[in-house]
């Protein structure tokens, strides 16, 4: 399982400022962490970057090279800006990873760059009209999506799909479909296509006591579903790693010995599965 | 071979809440089964239609509206009992829309003097509502629930920003509670396991999902109400139990549907068939999605709603 960094999010606060100040220190030494705590790939998402979006990737990519061998995943809607990043991206510790491309014709320009510079590209499995009702359709737009990355000369083995993790507080179903989206999607090519998803955004809004729980459960379940990748929090990553077989005893319908782990888990995975209305409070219950 | 119907049969069930003291006490819910799906378990109460009155004139109530009350909605004590002994109102929603600091800003004591005349004018059970201004609500609401002590009241609404206030209020003084949050069903529940935290009895809970017009969301609330009661029955969600309210008269009567006069948009046609039509069109929606109480203004309207219920023998 590769694990993409998340933690360079212009989102995070400390992060934006650093970026605005252009100040490193912070930069890399959150960059530094992730990459002992085990990601192999780090996301640097600048946001839209509609003003100095060039300058910001460029920045971003160098100074995190600076201290990580590590190869960066350039994470914003502004193409100049993936471009600019591409252009001093250190590909001696890997390849770039662009993060994305949509079935949306604005965002088809993004798989010329991947051809080009021989970058890998995640394709978001979203149109131009509203989000995918399920996983059936998300594995429809997935296959333009690798039809349309073929016609740009961009491989299929270097496609990412990104079925879209949505919030488990507004959005309870699509926490499944996007599992089976992920069982689906290695299907529709042989061999199977690569997945990723932005874990962290199933416990959007929720207690801040709840989230982890969340992304560790649900980190569980899309890798037994077959998850090449997950943008994520290395760290809780590592802990989902150790909890891992006893959620999948609890997937499997064993006992395990601590009751109110048992507890958690099996109420965790019914919120998943939908078997369980989401409320904050689940755990509670 | 002869044709079986199919049946669900599902594995929970709707708490039976009653409200009122003797012989006029009536219940609601109680049924394991989708609305009026009689022929797959047991409906044992109809659902209630409520007539709702304020504790001030309803000069904010559109004409067509107004005029059925105009005689007796000058007092709430004489608008309540004509609404009982007159409409024959099995039930009577109070909302003491004055208490609100735009509007009157009349105190809890007031409004407590209200619930008291309308409770000693009648004997059918009494909703009392706020006037939906969470912060003014909470006084309102303790003032009105120990105005009305061990009457079986509901009172309501209770939110997510006052609900400890109220829920203790209604605890205290022996009431049922409407539970409102907006058109969340996560919301929702979350709300109820909230209260009942409190150590606040589930089965004493009305559920509002927040009602909304023919025309003005009512597909949300009607989802919202449909996903309540599907988790209330198929995955037997004791917190999604509570029977549910919808509101409807408050909503219907503000859109311009409603108010529109037939000179102003010919094609409309009567402007009070038309209002009449349109709150009877949204309540019997809401009967068809789950609500298991109703409030209502226009006497026709509860009429013809009424009526549904009987033909689908509810």
């Amino acid at each position: 399982m590769l694990i993409i960094g998340e933690k360079l999010s212009i989102i995070a606060k400390r992060v934006r400022e650093a970026m605005m100040k252009k100040d490193k220190a912070p930069i890399q030494e959150i960059a530094t962490r992730q990459w002992k705590e085990g990601s192999g790939i780090i996301d640097a998402n600048i946001g839209p970057a509609e003003d100095g979006g060039e300058d910001l990737m460029q920045w971003m990519v160098t100074t995190i090279q600076e201290v990580v061998p590590l190869p960066i995943c350039l994470d914003t809607t502004n193409a100049n800006a993936i471009e600019a990043g591409l252009k001093v991206h250190n590909n001696q510790w890997g390849r770039p990873l662009i993060n994305s491309t949509s079935n949306d014709p604005e965002r088809f320009p993004i798989l010329e760059l991947g051809a080009k510079y021989n970058a890998q590209v995640i394709g978001l499995t979203v149109g131009k009209g509203g989000l995918p009702a399920d996983a059936e359709e998300r594995t429809g737009i997935a296959a333009e999506i690798m039809a349309r990355a073929m016609e740009y000369g961009v491989p299929l083995e270097d496609i990412y799909l990104d079925p879209l993790v949505l919030q488990i507080a507004t959005s309870q179903d699509h926490a499944r479909h996007v599992i089976k989206a992920i069982k689906m999607f290695q299907e529709i090519n042989d061999p199977p296509m690569k997945t990723v998803v932005g874990l962290s955004n199933i416990s959007n809004g929720c207690p801040k006591t709840l989230r982890p729980i969340l992304n560790k459960h649900y980190f569980v379940m899309l890798m037994d579903a077959g998850l090449t990748a997950a943008i994520a929090d290395a760290h809780e990553m590592a802990e989902a790693l150790q909890e891992k077989k006893m959620i999948e005893d609890v997937l499997a319908g064993k006992k395990i010995d601590d009751a109110k782990k048992m507890a958690e888990i099996t109420k965790t995975i019914d919120v998943i599965m939908g078997k369980t209305l989401y409320a904050h409070s689940y755990l509670e219950m | 071979m002869a044709f079986v119907a199919p049946k669900e049969t599902y594995s929970g069930k709707v708490y039976q809440v009653n409200a009122g003291t003797g012989a006029n006490a009536l219940s609601f819910g109680g049924e394991n089964v989708l609305p009026f799906n009689s022929f797959e378990g047991t409906v044992p109460n109809k659902p209630l239609i409520a007539y709702e009155i304020q504790d001030i004139p309803p000069a904010d109530w559109p004409e067509n509206v107004q005029k059925p009350y105009s005689s007796v909605s000058g007092d709430p004590v004489t608008w309540a009992k004509f609404c009982q002994d007159t409409l024959k109102a099995k039930a009577i929603a109070l909302r003491l829309i004055g208490t609100h600091p735009d509007r009157e800003n009349r105190s809890p004591e007031d409004a407590a003097k209200t619930v008291k005349d309308v409770l000693s004018a009648i004997n059918v059970p009494l909703i009392i509502l706020g006037s939906n201004n969470a912060e003014k609500d909470a006084p309102v609401l303790i003032a009105a629930a120990e105005a009305s002590k061990d009457k079986n009241c509901i009172i309501g609404k209770a939110q997510e920003a006052n609900y400890k206030t109220i829920a203790a209020a209604a605890m205290a003084n022996n009431h049922k509670l409407i539970a409102m949050s907006e058109l969340d069903i996560n919301l929702s529940k979350q709300l109820n396991i909230l209260i009942t935290q409190m150590g606040f009895d589930k089965e004493r809970l009305i559920t509002d999902p927040m009602c909304s017009a023919l025309g003005y969301g009512l597909e949300y609330t009607y989802s919202v109400m449909e996903r309540i009661r599907l988790a209330a029955l198929t995955q037997n969600d004791l917190t999604m139990q509570p029977p549910m309210l919808a509101d409807v008269g408050m909503y219907v009567w503000k859109i311009k549907e409603t108010q529109a006069p037939e000179s102003e948009v010919p094609l409309w046609g009567n402007a009070e068939e038309r209002g009449i039509a349109w709150e009877a069109t949204t309540a019997t929606a809401l009967l068809m999605s789950g609500a298991e109480l109703l409030i209502m203004r226009h006497p026709k309207a509860v009429e013809a709603v009424g009526k549904v219920i009987e033909e689908l023998g509810g």
